[in-house]
């Protein structure tokens, strides 16, 4: 193993079924539940799926959703756009914190 | 990997043979006015190939002897051959169904630009290419330039009649992914389309169509250069679907190249993949008892036809 990371680790994903098989068929069943089209289409989802793979920023989850959102039809203006909107709110979480700090510092500054 | 005659074996296929044939798909020849980067033909300005006069006669000979229903004109640019409207005139006469394979960037070239007039006289079926509905990707895929000008001819063909709703002026649209992934749903790609052309650009369709970019010619060394080869042929065999067998276009159509050679089709001609002996092997020696039954000659390309929904120049198989 020369990374931590290995591309082709991708297609070993069923390879956790190994053990606790019931515990991966249940969230294979469930995640395919999720990406299954339904009130959101798949394409939404896709585009879902690749901003939340930003904030995670979990190189299989990038590689996988960047390709499936490519297979539904999205191009790289509205891919990026997703990946904006996941750098918002985690900008916004990281400032609205900000006003933690501001409490700490009100409570022990005279 | 499996090779694709050995997954069809495993299957119960022995063998694929053809249905009945439906279409000639003629390839007019592999000289065009762009040079896409998907190209499984390679085509491009500077190609040599192009059918001549007495092979195109002999099209027309064949369609009228066997009562051929439809002849699905292709290329290259199709509209580049110097017998393009002679041969299109006379398939006119007989009656025949004619689909037009256009790049339409063709349609705006001097000498050329009154096609679509010529197409509408004659009740051509416009098949035309548009790998996606902004102008970065269609630049990259078909050179500088190419989505303007590909826009600039739907107009005139939207104005004409084509493509409008309830007119019987077929026209259709042919997407192909921009790389090495496999083509959206074909019906929400469709509303995508529509959706985003007439938004935009004020722009209308009959169907559009998605067709899998075969793993063969610009398109074949784009994968190896960017080592995606492995990769894509991995993707077209894991997804591999047995529905999409029955509905392949090599069981209802022939195709015959610029030389007047006989395939299975365009892509089996790309790669001088000919008929098997002793079939008849040129339009010479067309003899529609001894082909409609055929059986196809196959290779691993075989699996872009079967992969996720089967592609097939009429778009999806698996609908």
């Amino acid at each position: 193993m020369s990374h931590y990371y290995e591309e082709q680790d991708l297609e070993r994903f069923q390879e956790i079924g190994k053990y606790r098989p019931e515990l991966y068929d249940n969230f294979m069943n469930y995640y395919q539940g999720v990406m299954a089209g339904g009130a959101l289409t798949t394409r939404e989802k896709a585009l879902i799926a690749l901003a939340v793979a930003h904030t995670v920023q979990c190189p299989y989850c990038i590689d996988a959703y960047t390709r499936a959102s490519l297979e539904v039809g999205s191009n790289l203006e509205e891919m990026t756009e997703a990946i904006h909107v996941a750098a918002a709110i985690r900008a916004g979480a990281t400032l609205i914190h900000g006003i933690q700090a501001h409490n700490v510092a009100a409570k022990i500054t005279i | 990997m499996v090779p694709f005659a050995q997954c069809l074996e495993n299957l119960g296929y022995q063998e694929l043979r053809a249905e009945r044939i439906d279409t000639l798909q003629v390839n007019l020849g592999w000289r065009c006015n762009q040079a896409c980067r998907h190209c499984h033909l390679m085509a491009g300005p500077e190609r040599p190939e192009q059918m001549e006069r007495e092979t195109v006669k002999e099209v027309i000979r064949v369609a009228r002897r066997w009562s051929i229903p439809a002849v699905d004109l292709t290329g290259g640019a199709p509209e580049i051959n110097p017998h393009f409207r002679y041969l299109v005139d006379r398939l006119h006469g007989l009656g025949v169904h004619i689909l037009n394979r256009t790049n339409l960037t063709i349609l705006l070239e001097r000498g050329h630009e009154d096609l679509p007039e010529f197409f509408r006289e004659r009740g051509v079926e416009l098949i035309c290419s548009l790998p996606y509905y902004q102008e970065e990707t269609v630049d990259r895929l078909r050179g500088p330039g190419a989505f303007q000008k590909s826009l600039e001819a739907l107009r005139r063909l939207n104005r004409l009649g084509y493509g409008q709703p309830g007119s019987d002026l077929q026209l259709h649209l042919m997407y192909n992914p921009a790389g090495a992934y496999l083509p959206p749903q074909q019906r929400d790609l469709e509303e995508l389309f529509r959706r985003e052309l007439a938004r935009h650009y004020g722009v209308s369709f009959h169907r559009l169509y998605t067709l899998l970019n075969m793993p063969i010619g610009r398109f074949q060394d784009f994968l190896h250069r960017s080592c995606n080869y492995e990769g894509y042929m991995g993707k077209l065999m894991g997804r591999f679907n047995p529905a999409a067998v029955p509905g392949l276009m090599c069981r209802f159509l022939i195709s015959v190249a610029w030389d007047g050679r006989l395939f299975d089709c365009d892509f089996n001609q790309a790669l001088n993949l000919g008929l098997d002996k002793p079939l008849p092997q040129s339009i010479r020696d067309f003899d529609l008892q001894a082909l409609e039954h055929r059986q196809i000659c196959l290779g691993d390309h075989c699996y872009g036809c079967t992969a996720g929904s089967g592609s097939s120049c009429g778009g999806a198989v698996v609908r």
